[in-house]
């Protein structure tokens, strides 16, 4: 691992790089379930503030007064090495948090949206926000007990997804299945920067 | 320190919501900080030995706050650890930086990073765990 590069502060003290991935996906896709299976720490919950829509928050004379609520965004950390962590984001499942989704892939490695073949249409959402934003994404095709069987082609032309992105059929309960998501992932954030890191 | 406020009423509080809170009550009411752009997983770190001692002004969680970067640790970290909102905690990051008690690490844009190296790297992570 001596080939990866890391950061020390002045004093020489290392600094893992840390990579975020988002979770992303419709409402009860399946989101905390992967985040737990794949984190090492016990599932993490923050919360991060809102304010009422439209507040002015340059001015903070009032704010004491304005009711404020929170979002939890689940959270997990996978370390890799000494060097190099990963931190999975859950994003919050509804449409009007979505301004907490710009702070959250901001910088992000890449995304994994989860589909549920029962309710396809809760992903269009996520799909449309990582393309447009040009963000690496991986569709999770989430087989829950009782959901029809679909195949893999028949959910990407539901999906209307570009034949580059991958599609993986996992079970977010598990994880081996989830840690086999973010492999595609990975490799798939890769082959778009023309650098393959397997041969697959 | 978080108190409801049972009368208020907003349109997009629901059962989605979390509970009404006044989570800046610790920070006088303050929202803005210098800390506002620090990533979620921007690594602080304290600087070594501070004199907290220096700074009565300071709140307990501002101490806990230096104590926990010790070792650097990213700021989505430092709020579940001291179950705060991220906001918050944004804004006591701002006293500490400014008082020159904590140093801020921002992680590097994945836009060029990371390298084929480091993704080789995650790949082979991932299959050993
Ligand atoms: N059979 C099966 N059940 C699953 C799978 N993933 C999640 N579940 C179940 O589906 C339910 C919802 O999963 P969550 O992980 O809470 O979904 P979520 O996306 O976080 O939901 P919201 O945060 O409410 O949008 C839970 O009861 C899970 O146990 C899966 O892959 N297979
Ligand atoms: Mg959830």
């Amino acid at each position: 691992m001596d080939s990866v590069r890391y950061d020390a502060d002045r004093r020489g003290r290392r600094v893992p790089i840390a990579l975020k991935i988002l979770i992303a996906g419709g409402f009860g896709a399946g989101k905390t379930t992967l985040v737990s299976a794949l984190s090492e720490v016990r599932p993490l919950q923050t919360e991060e503030i809102l304010t009422g829509a439209g507040v002015d928050t340059d001015d903070i004379s009032g704010v004491e007064t304005k009711s404020t609520t929170t979002v939890a965004m689940d959270f997990g950390r996978i370390t890799i090495n000494d060097d190099l962590q990963l931190y999975l984001f859950g994003t919050p499942g509804q449409d009007r948090f979505w301004f907490l989704w710009d702070e959250l892939a901001f910088g992000a490695l890449g995304a994994v949206v989860l589909a549920d073949t029962r309710r396809l249409a809760d992903c269009f959402p996520s799909i449309d926000y990582f393309e447009q934003r040009g963000v690496p994404f991986v569709v999770g095709v989430n087989c829950f007990d009782g959901s029809q069987r679909f195949s893999l082609e028949a959910v990407r032309q539901a999906l209307d997804l570009d034949p580059d992105v991958p599609m993986v059929l996992c079970d977010a309960r598990d994880r081996q299945s989830g840690k086999s998501v973010l492999i595609s992932l990975v490799e798939h954030v890769a082959r778009q920067r023309g650098e393959a890191v397997s041969a697959v | 320190m978080r108190t409801d406020l049972p009368g208020e009423r907003h349109e997009w509080l629901d059962d989605d919501a979390g509970p009404v809170v006044r989570p800046y009550t610790l920070t006088g009411g303050r929202v803005r900080s210098c800390a506002d752009g620090f990533d979620l997983v921007a690594y602080v770190l304290a600087k070594p030995n501070p004199d907290l001692a220096a700074y009565p002004e300071l709140h307990p969680e501002h101490r806990l706050l230096v104590e926990l970067a010790g070792r650097g640790t990213p700021v989505v970290e430092l709020a579940a650890d001291l179950d705060l909102a991220v906001g918050v905690v944004r804004v006591l990051l701002g006293d500490l930086l400014s008082r020159g008690l904590v140093a801020v690490q921002q992680p590097p844009r994945a836009t060029y990073l990371p390298d084929n190296d480091i993704l080789k790297a995650v790949v082979d992570g991932l299959r050993a765990l």
